[in-house]
C-alpha cells in the first residue's frame, strides 16, 4: 500500500478548512490523478501526503508508517522515500542543472557526499541519463536561471526521477508546459512509475490529460472528495458538476486550433512565448468564461 | 478616473490608510522627546565662535605628515590593523556560522509539520539567540579593556575582543538573512529527507551567498575602524599610532592616518563589489 487516509481533515491556522472527511487509499504501484477547481484543496492534499503538513484530524498512513508518530530519524528516512514534484520547481536560480538534479538524492547521501558533490559532481552519468529522458541532456552544466519556465519544470520532474522514490507525488507537474510537452512529460511520469513499480498520485488542472494517462480519477471539490472512480466510469455529467463553479466548459490542455479560434491576439501570444505557457493560460481563462 | 469611482457603489479605498497614518503619527510623537533627550541642536554647529574653534582644530591637520620615518611607522601600523581586523573576523566566523545554522528557523526540520523535536528545537534556538545577544551586547572596547589585562598591550586583546562581539553580530544577521531569502528550496529538500548541511548548501546558500558576502565584507570594514578605537586602549595598530599623534598634538600625522582609513574603506568597497560580481 502506498498510502491510506481515513477521515482526514486539515484546518489552516487562520481557521480555513482546506480539507475534510478525506478517505483515499492508493495501492503499491497504483496510479491516480486528483482533479478539481482551483481552491479545491489539491495542493493541501499533496502536502499532507508528502509529510510536509500535519493533518488536523483523521488517520494517515504513508508507505506503511504513521509519519507523525515516528521519531525524527525514521521520519527523515520515510521522507526520503517520497518524491514531490512541485508546481513551481523549488530550485535556486543560481544552481547548475546537474546540482539541482543530484539534490534529489540528498535524503540518501551522507553529509560528506553531499558536500563533496558540490566540489565535483559525484554522478554525472546518472544525472545525464535522467535528463536525456526530457531532451535536456545538453543543458546539464547550465545554470537554472538560463532555462525557460517549462524547462525548469522538467528539471523539477527529473530531480524526483533521480531520487527514485517509492511514492511519487506531483502537484500540477506540467502546468508550465505546452500541450505536446505536457503530454510527453506525463508519459514519462507514467513510464517511470511502471518501470520501478512506484506509486504515482498527481494533481492536474487539465481534465483531458488526467483522463488520458490515469486509470483512476479522484474529484476534489471544496476540500471534500466528490468522486473516486476508475477512469472509464467518470462521466461527463460528473465532470461538469465538479467544475460547476468555473463555468460550463471543462479546463483542458489548450491546443493550437483552439488558440486560433479565439482570435489573433491569442495566436500571437502563443507564437511569442517559448513554451506557450502564457497562451495556454489565456485560452484556458477564455474558455472558462464561456466566451 | 473620478467618474469611474463614483460609478461603483463600493469605491475602492485602501483599507491600510488609517493604520499607516497612525503609525506615522506615533513615530513622530516618540521621536520628539528622544531628540530633546539627545540634546539635538544642529544649529549650534553654525554659530560663529564654534565655527572658529572647529576651523582652528581642522587647520592643525594640514599639511599631512609625509616624513619617511613616519610613513614607515604608518605602514607597519596599517598592516597590523589589517591583521587584527582580518584575524578578528576569521575567528568571529568560527563563532557565527555554527550558531547561525543552529538558530535559523529556515533550517529547522522540526518546524515542518510541525514534527518531532519541535520543543527541543525551539529551546535550542532560543538558547543560541541568547548567546548571540550576550556576545554582541557588550561593546568590543569593554572586551578589549578586559583582555588587555590578560594578554598585555598588543594586538592579541584586540583580535579576541573583535572575534567575540563580531561573532555575535554576524551570527544574528546570518540567522536573519537565512530566514529572509526564499526558503522554499530548503523546505522542499528537508521535506525530502535531506540533512541540515545539505539543505543549507544546496537550498539556502545559492540564494543567500551574495548578501552574506556583502554583509561580511562590510563587517570587516567596521572591524578595521573598531580596531582603531581599541588601539586607543593599547591594542596596537593604527589606533595606537593615532593616539600618540593626538597626544603630541601632531595634526599632520593624524591627517595622514585618516587618509589611510579612507583608502581602506575604498578597498573594502572594491573587494565587496568584486566578490558580489563573482557570486552573481
Amino acid at each position: 500500500m502506498a498510502f491510506e487516509l481515513q477521515g482526514v481533515g486539515l484546518t489552516h491556522g487562520n481557521g480555513f478548512r482546506a480539507l475534510q472527511r478525506i478517505s483515499i487509499r492508493l495501492g503499491r504501484g497504483e496510479r491516480a490523478a486528483v482533479i478539481g477547481p482551483s481552491g479545491a484543496g489539491k495542493t493541501s492534499l499533496i502536502r499532507l501526503l508528502g509529510v510536509a503538513t500535519r493533518p488536523s484530524e483523521g488517520r494517515l498512513n504513508i508507505l506503511g508508517r504513521n509519519p507523525w508518530q515516528l521519531p525524527a530519524g525514521e521520519l527523515r528516512r520515510l521522507r526520503a522515500r517520497i518524491g514531490t514534484i512541485h508546481q513551481a520547481p523549488p530550485i535556486p536560480p543560481r544552481l547548475r542543472v546537474i546540482t539541482a538534479i543530484l539534490a534529489g538524492r540528498l535524503g540518501q547521501w551522507p553529509a560528506w557526499k553531499a558536500l563533496l558533490s558540490l566540489l565535483y559532481p559525484v554522478d554525472i552519468a546518472g544525472a545525464q541519463a535522467t535528463l536525456a529522458r526530457f531532451d535536456l541532456a545538453d543543458r546539464l552544466f547550465d545554470r537554472c536561471d538560463r532555462l525557460s519556465g517549462g524547462q525548469l519544470q522538467r528539471i523539477g520532474i527529473a530531480r524526483v526521477f533521480y531520487q527514485e522514490p517509492d511514492l511519487i507525488l506531483a502537484d500540477e507537474p506540467v502546468s508550465a508546459l505546452d500541450p505536446a510537452l505536457a503530454d510527453a512529460a506525463l508519459g514519462e511520469l507514467v513510464a517511470e512509475s511502471e518501470r520501478r513499480g512506484a506509486s504515482l498520485f498527481a494533481s492536474l488542472h487539465a481534465v483531458d490529460l488526467a483522463l488520458k494517462w490515469f486509470p483512476r480519477i479522484v474529484g476534489l471539490r471544496a476540500g471534500e472528495v466528490a468522486f473516486d472512480l476508475p477512469t472509464a466510469e467518470v462521466s461527463n455529467g460528473l465532470l461538469h458538476e465538479l467544475y460547476a463553479a468555473e463555468g460550463s466548459v471543462l479546463p483542458t490542455q489548450a491546443s493550437a486550433p483552439a488558440a486560433l479560434r479565439h482570435g489573433g491576439a491569442t495566436a500571437e501570444a502563443m507564437a511569442e512565448s517559448g513554451d506557450g505557457t502564457l497562451a495556454a493560460n489565456v485560452v484556458r481563462l477564455d474558455t472558462c468564461r464561456g466566451r | 478616473m473620478n467618474t469611474d469611482t463614483d460609478a461603483r457603489p463600493y469605491a475602492a479605498r485602501d483599507p491600510d490608510t488609517r493604520a499607516r497614518l497612525g503609525w506615522t503619527l506615533l513615530a513622530l510623537v516618540l521621536l520628539w522627546p528622544l531628540l530633546l533627550l539627545a540634546e539635538f541642536r544642529p544649529w549650534a554647529l553654525f554659530e560663529a565662535n564654534n565655527l572658529q574653534v572647529m576651523g582652528a582644530f581642522l587647520a592643525g591637520f594640514l599639511p599631512p605628515a609625509t616624513s619617511t620615518e613616519f610613513l614607515g611607522l604608518l605602514l607597519k601600523a596599517t598592516l597590523e590593523t589589517l591583521a587584527i581586523a582580518t584575524a578578528g573576523i576569521a575567528l568571529a566566523l568560527l563563532i557565527a556560522i555554527p550558531l547561525a545554522i543552529l538558530c535559523t528557523r529556515a533550517l529547522a526540520v522540526s518546524l515542518i509539520g510541525p514534527g518531532p523535536g519541535r520543543l527541543g528545537g525551539s529551546a535550542l534556538r532560543a538558547a543560541g539567540r541568547a548567546l548571540l545577544t550576550f556576545l554582541r551586547a557588550i561593546p568590543e572596547i569593554v572586551w578589549a579593556l578586559m583582555l588587555v589585562r590578560v594578554f598585555g598591550l598588543g594586538p592579541a586583546a584586540g583580535v579576541l575582543a573583535l572575534a567575540v562581539t563580531y561573532g555575535g553580530m554576524l551570527g544574528k544577521v546570518y540567522t536573519e538573512i537565512f530566514e529572509s531569502t526564499d526558503t522554499r528550496p530548503t523546505r522542499s529538500l528537508l521535506a525530502a529527507g535531506a540533512g541540515r548541511f545539505a539543505a543549507l548548501t544546496y537550498g539556502l546558500l545559492p540564494n543567500a551567498a551574495q548578501e552574506l558576502t556583502s554583509y561580511t565584507v562590510y563587517r570587516w570594514e567596521c572591524a578595521v575602524r573598531a580596531s582603531v578605537i581599541m588601539g586607543f586602549v593599547g591594542a596596537g595598530g593604527l589606533g595606537q599610532l593615532m593616539d600618540q599623534s593626538m597626544k603630541m598634538l601632531n595634526g599632520g600625522e593624524a591627517a595622514t592616518i585618516l587618509l589611510v582609513f579612507l583608502l581602506l574603506v575604498v578597498l573594502a568597497d572594491a573587494l565587496s563589489a568584486t566578490l558580489r560580481r563573482a557570486l552573481a
